[in-house]
């Protein structure tokens, strides 16, 4: 008992994954930073902002709203992140296997904090928050049957094992899944699963602050939005961590490996930022049809040549 | 100065209203948020919702129809806020100070936290009063 609540509370759960999302997200806005010729805000800067909204600012609750569900919508965002963020760093880090189907429950999981956000904006009563929700639930349901495909990819590759751990392993005896041509198809299509999933720059339009001002995000002040920056935090740090298991081979700790383990996770959130700095915010019907079809196609192709072998 | 305080002036993220302005004022903030000033080193960030925001920029004559506005914008924000008065319309009125809609400089109606004079204030002034700000 005692050993499940540190694995959810501090190694590898809630306090580890969101230290070490807090790092990447300094990371994501030093690159942006560097690539606008900037110098960029200092290392601590995403504890700073975390502890200024936790401890100073004052929380503002909506006058027309649902006032518990707008306060419970955040803490369930950091439940539903953390706990999926266990679940796919148990197997990475080799410190528990695991259990069979856990793939099916990581899956869930990762779309409980996108849910939340909808129902603490439409919660909220503020008719900004309310298209910022309706166009969140429309990214979920464009990028989520393509997740799946991506999935089933996998799981194919893997000879229909639906263990993460089990996929891990093969790939350490077998190389990487990315290493063939269905993976890298299916590694590209991951990646803007992520981009829409995160809500960074070409799907970012639930958030978008020069339209909608920061949409979803409006009513939110003080304690609760802290705890939506936490989540945030935490999905930019096992979304990346999860791509890097499925497809490249995990993670190792042993020696020398620990720097590669490292800069698999930089050069794949390194990834995400150029996507995000180098493209426009694209309306909500484009992006839906983005991945209805040309990504759904991708996936599709990808799995048709594993089937084969490639 | 404690964490708490540390930790606020570590991470400002500011929001800006601009009253009836002539748009120079507007466009010299938006340069300091450019490759060549960059307040992001100092933590600062554009914000789009006035809930997020720590400090609330504000610049242009106040007339009889934004005072209402602005009173609002202040009452919605989350406290602490520091709010500061930029360029000669903000912080006097300049040359609208004797108008018949004028409605008063920014501290006739909200406590102003500092003050950058200038028509338009140069980027560099801005830094220096936002330094001005982080030392006060």
């Amino acid at each position: 008992m005692a050993e499940q609540l540190f694995y959810f509370l501090i190694f590898p759960g809630l306090l580890f994954a969101a230290i070490v999302g807090g790092l990447l997200s300094w990371y994501d806005r030093k690159i942006t930073a560097w690539v606008q010729f900037r110098k960029g805000p200092p290392l601590f800067q995403p504890f700073y902002d975390f502890l200024k909204l936790l401890l100073v600012k004052e929380t503002i609750l909506p006058k027309h709203g649902s006032k518990g569900v707008f306060l419970a919508a955040p803490v369930f965002a950091v439940f539903g992140a953390s706990i999926a963020g266990v679940f796919i760093l148990l197997p990475l880090l080799g410190i528990e296997t695991g259990f069979k189907g856990d793939i099916i429950v990581i899956f869930y999981l990762l779309t409980i904090p996108s849910l939340t956000y909808i129902i603490g904006a439409l919660a909220s009563g503020n008719p900004l928050a309310a298209v910022g929700g309706s166009r969140e639930m429309k990214l979920i349901l464009s990028y989520e049957l393509t997740f799946l495909l991506v999935l089933a990819g996998i799981i194919q590759k893997a000879g229909m094992t639906i263990s993460f751990n089990e996929i891990i392993s093969l790939q350490t005896i077998n190389g990487a899944f990315a290493g063939s041509i269905s993976g890298i198809l299916l590694f590209i299509v991951f990646i803007f699963c992520i981009q829409a999933k995160l809500a960074l720059v070409p799907f970012d339009m639930p958030e978008a602050e020069t339209e909608i001002s920061e949409g979803i995000m409006i009513e939110y002040s003080g304690t609760p939005y802290a705890m939506i920056k936490m989540a945030k935090y935490i999905m930019f740090f096992i979304l990346p961590a999860f791509l890097i298991g499925l497809l490249w081979g995990g993670l190792n700790f042993e020696g020398i490996n620990i720097l590669w383990s490292i800069l698999k996770i930089l050069f794949v959130v390194l990834l995400l930022t150029l996507i995000r700095n180098t493209n426009p915010r694209v309306k909500i019907k484009q992006a839906i049809r983005y991945f209805l079809v040309w990504m759904n196609l991708l996936a599709i192709i990808a799995i048709v040549l594993s089937y084969f072998g490639l | 100065m404690g964490f708490k305080e540390f930790c606020f002036k570590k991470s400002l993220w500011l929001f800006h209203f601009g009253g009836a302005s002539c748009n120079n004022c507007d466009i010299e903030i938006l340069d300091c948020l450019t490759p060549r000033y960059d307040v992001e080193r100092f933590g600062m960030l554009l914000v789009g919702s006035i809930r997020h925001a720590d400090v609330l920029l504000v610049n242009g004559s106040i007339n009889q129809r934004d005072k209402s506005r602005l009173l609002e914008l202040y009452e919605q924000a989350p406290k602490p806020i520091l709010v500061v008065a930029i360029g000669a319309c903000g912080c006097t009125g300049g040359i609208f100070a004797e108008g018949n809609t004028f409605a008063g400089p920014v501290d006739k109606i909200i406590p102003v936290d500092a003050y950058i004079p200038g028509c338009p204030p140069k980027p560099e002034a801005i830094l220096a009063g936002i330094v001005k700000l982080l030392n006060k």
